[in-house]
């Protein structure tokens, strides 16, 4: 490994909670020049924790993580803007931080004059700017523009041109947290662009991002942060997919729980306090339009429990586009019943329904019914675009009369690589023919 | 800390085009435009001058201070100077903040700029003096004239000095804001700026007024531009001169102290 250009040696840093005691800030900064270090702990927050890593020179390092995990944190303590509370932060080198674009103009003057005094805050010269003017108007568009006040900018062109001073600087250390999203489809490709230029000509650069796929496709090497730990360090690909799972993981559980409190919503008007009786078939229909949760029915049929299983037979509650998914009611009937249909529906987030079944229309004429029994619909590949969807399951008699309802309380989550649209993902796959060539998407 | 001030040196560039932004963003939109640098320490003058010529005329009208508009004024102009800077000074930082949490640059140089932009508008409104001086036909004693840039860069020493030891503290206390406000207006009457300090009630109390710093420099200013004869003053003005660089010293380690809780405090 060459020399680290960027090096964290067991950096902690902690902020001072909001309120509390002030005088006790300023007098620890006074007599120690240290601001947290005679707070108690619980007036602290801790931003990070003991993270070490090293980006070395050339590299492009891509820090992932979820919202509040420090990697804005360590990006600030790398740029030099805070301090770390302990460990050493190294940095070799000219540093640029694109961290807020366009934080130094003033909206009153021009654009011109905001690009030199942006550019003199950012470290260049005067001549340096001078020389660089054109170049940095063209890049961000606004020739026709740059002697307007910066407050008659749209946001777009404002953070355009911040981009194009801060890239100009021309640094061996560029630092750049989540600004991509600012322009369009052309600008950012052209903002990725000049990050390749820069790799090409063995800058550092290091990139906080929430666009994973940049970080796969872009970054030599990706940090996990969570919690102000490091998870992971290493081969963008590996550390992505690892974060993914994590992520995974975690809105299962969110879901899980999502679900529990559903049905527990659900449970306090149990089954067999609703009016029993026939149900007008037509009330029903009138019903399913209306995308509110619930259940309901005449109980002669309990459905007890239900669950998403995957193609290990796990119980889940996030799957992939094209995975295997086995729906199963557990069901009971506390009297024999020779009059019953099981249906599953599943929603999208926008109420269409995506898909219905039930045992009666796919000719599954009904027998008997009697004590607990298991019901499941198995889907050998779900192919639904990514989103979330819940689920209406129920048990009916044939003219509709419900037994057990259960109305949109079971929710789960398609995951996919490709950012398809639609609602249906049919299986498919691309051929050419002819005077048409392409190349793999880097 | 002397690197920090070193590194500061690398920075002027930087301070003088945002003196120069300052400058030009205050007025930009407005009809006049930079005249009402001009125009405000007129129209102040204006208003001093029928006062204390129409509606409250001095008893003796051969007394000293006449012509009075002119005398005020050698007070009055670096008063405003140092209240501005001072008040303005104290916020730099929090209406800087967003450059010192996203930029990294040393954040000694926005109240360093206020206080400069400031001395920029005293200047201008020293023409208006002269105009005035002119208008009356009271000119200053051209042998002590020397002293004037002397009593500049001592008010300009000791202005930085606070600017930076109030910037810093009104980050952690924003109280002072406040506090300063009513500060300033009592220590404007506590300083010989609409009366004289020759006048027997102010020789009274001189012990006191020693102890005001500003005291020193409007008597310096007076001595100096307005009232004739040699330039008494110059010792006080010498020690001030010192004291401020000593303060200047102070309230710089002051800031740096306490610079690592900008970024998060603001």
């Amino acid at each position: 490994m060459a020399t680290p250009a960027i090096s964290l040696t067991n950096v902690t840093k902690l902020y001072k909670r909001y309120g509390g005691r002030q005088f006790a800030t300023l007098k620890s900064a006074l007599l120690s020049g240290d601001l947290v270090k005679k707070l108690r702990p619980e007036e602290t927050f801790q931003a990070l924790k003991n993270v070490s890593f090293d980006v070395a020179k050339g590299q492009t390092m891509g820090v992932i993580g979820r919202n509040g995990s420090g990697k804005s944190t360590a990006l600030k303590l790398i740029a030099g803007i805070t301090k770390p509370t302990s460990g050493v932060v190294a940095v070799k080198g000219r540093i640029s931080a694109l961290i807020e674009l366009g934080a130094g103009f003033h909206p009153e003057i021009s654009g011109r004059e905001n690009v030199f005094i942006n550019g003199i805050m950012l470290g260049m010269t005067k001549r340096e700017i001078q020389q660089r003017f054109d170049e940095i108007v063209e890049f961000a568009e606004l020739t026709e523009f740059i002697d307007a006040p910066v407050k008659t900018y749209s946001s777009g062109m404002y953070m355009r041109l911040g981009f194009a001073v801060a890239i100009h600087v021309d640094p061996d250390v560029l630092l750049v947290d989540e600004v991509l999203a600012v322009g369009d489809e052309g600008f950012t490709h052209k903002c990725l662009d000049k990050f390749g230029e820069f790799k090409r000509r063995n800058k550092t650069i290091l990139l906080v991002t929430h666009s994973l796929g940049l970080v796969e496709r872009f970054c030599d090497e990706a940090v996990w942060l969570d919690h102000g730990d490091k998870r992971g360090q290493g081969d963008p690909t590996r550390v992505v997919g690892a974060y993914m799972t994590d992520v995974e993981r975690q809105e299962e559980q969110l879901l899980a729980a999502g679900d529990a409190k559903a049905k527990v919503d659900a449970g306090e008007s149990t089954v067999s306090a609703k009016p029993t009786g026939p149900v007008d078939a037509g009330e029903i229909a009138a019903d399913m339009s209306r995308a509110t949760e619930g259940r309901w029915g005449s109980g002669g049929v309990e459905i007890t429990q239900v669950t998403l299983q995957n193609d290990h037979g796990e119980t889940t509650h996030i799957f992939h586009t094209g995975e295997p998914v086995t729906v199963k009611l557990n069901v009971r009937a506390s009297k024999p019943v020779k009059d019953f249909v099981f249906g599953v529906a599943i929603f999208n987030a926008e109420g269409v329904c995506v898909y219905g079944t039930n045992t009666d229309i796919e000719d599954h004429q009904s027998d008997t019914l009697d004590g607990a029994a298991e019901i499941s619909l198995v889907i050998d590949a779900l192919d639904l675009v990514e989103g979330t969807y819940k689920l209406d399951v129920a048990a009916h008699k044939l003219d509709g009369a419900p037994y057990d309802y259960h109305r949109l309380l079971y929710t789960f989550r398609m995951k996919s690589r490709v950012k398809d649209v639609g609602i249906y993902r049919p299986k498919h796959s691309w051929k050419f023919d002819g005077g048409v060539k392409f190349r793999l998407k880097t | 800390m002397w690197h920090n001030l070193a590194t500061l040196l690398r920075y002027r560039g930087l301070i003088q085009s945002l003196v120069a932004r300052e400058l030009k963003a205050r007025y930009r939109g407005s009809v006049l435009g930079f005249f009402w640098s001009f125009v405000n320490p007129l129209l102040l003058l204006s208003i001093y001058s029928f006062v204390f010529a129409v509606i409250m005329p001095p008893a003796d009208p051969k007394a000293e201070t006449n012509p009075f508009a002119v005398f005020m004024f050698c007070g009055l102009l670096p008063w405003t100077w140092f209240a501005s800077s001072i008040l303005e000074g104290s916020n730099a930082l929090i209406s800087g903040g967003n450059l010192i949490k996203k930029v990294l640059f040393p954040a000694e140089i926005l109240p360093i700029v206020t206080v400069l932009a400031n001395m920029v508008h005293f200047l201008l409104g020293l023409l208006i003096l002269a105009g005035f001086m002119v208008a009356r036909q009271h000119y200053p004693d051209w042998n002590e004239l020397w002293w004037f840039p002397v009593i500049i860069v001592v008010q300009l020493v000791f202005t930085l000095a606070l600017a930076l030891i109030f910037s810093a503290l009104t980050v952690l206390f924003r109280d002072l804001k406040d506090l300063l406000a009513n500060l300033l207006t009592f220590w404007f009457f506590a300083t010989p700026i609409i009366y004289s300090y020759k006048l027997d009630q102010v020789a009274h109390f001189r012990r006191y007024f020693n102890f005001n710093p500003f005291f020193h420099l409007a008597v310096s200013y007076q001595e100096v531009l307005f009232f004739p004869g040699a330039f008494g003053h110059k010792w006080w003005l010498m020690a001030l001169g010192g004291g401020s660089i000593v303060l200047f010293v102070a309230g710089y380690w002051l800031f740096d102290r306490l610079r690592d809780s900008f970024a998060e405090a603001v």
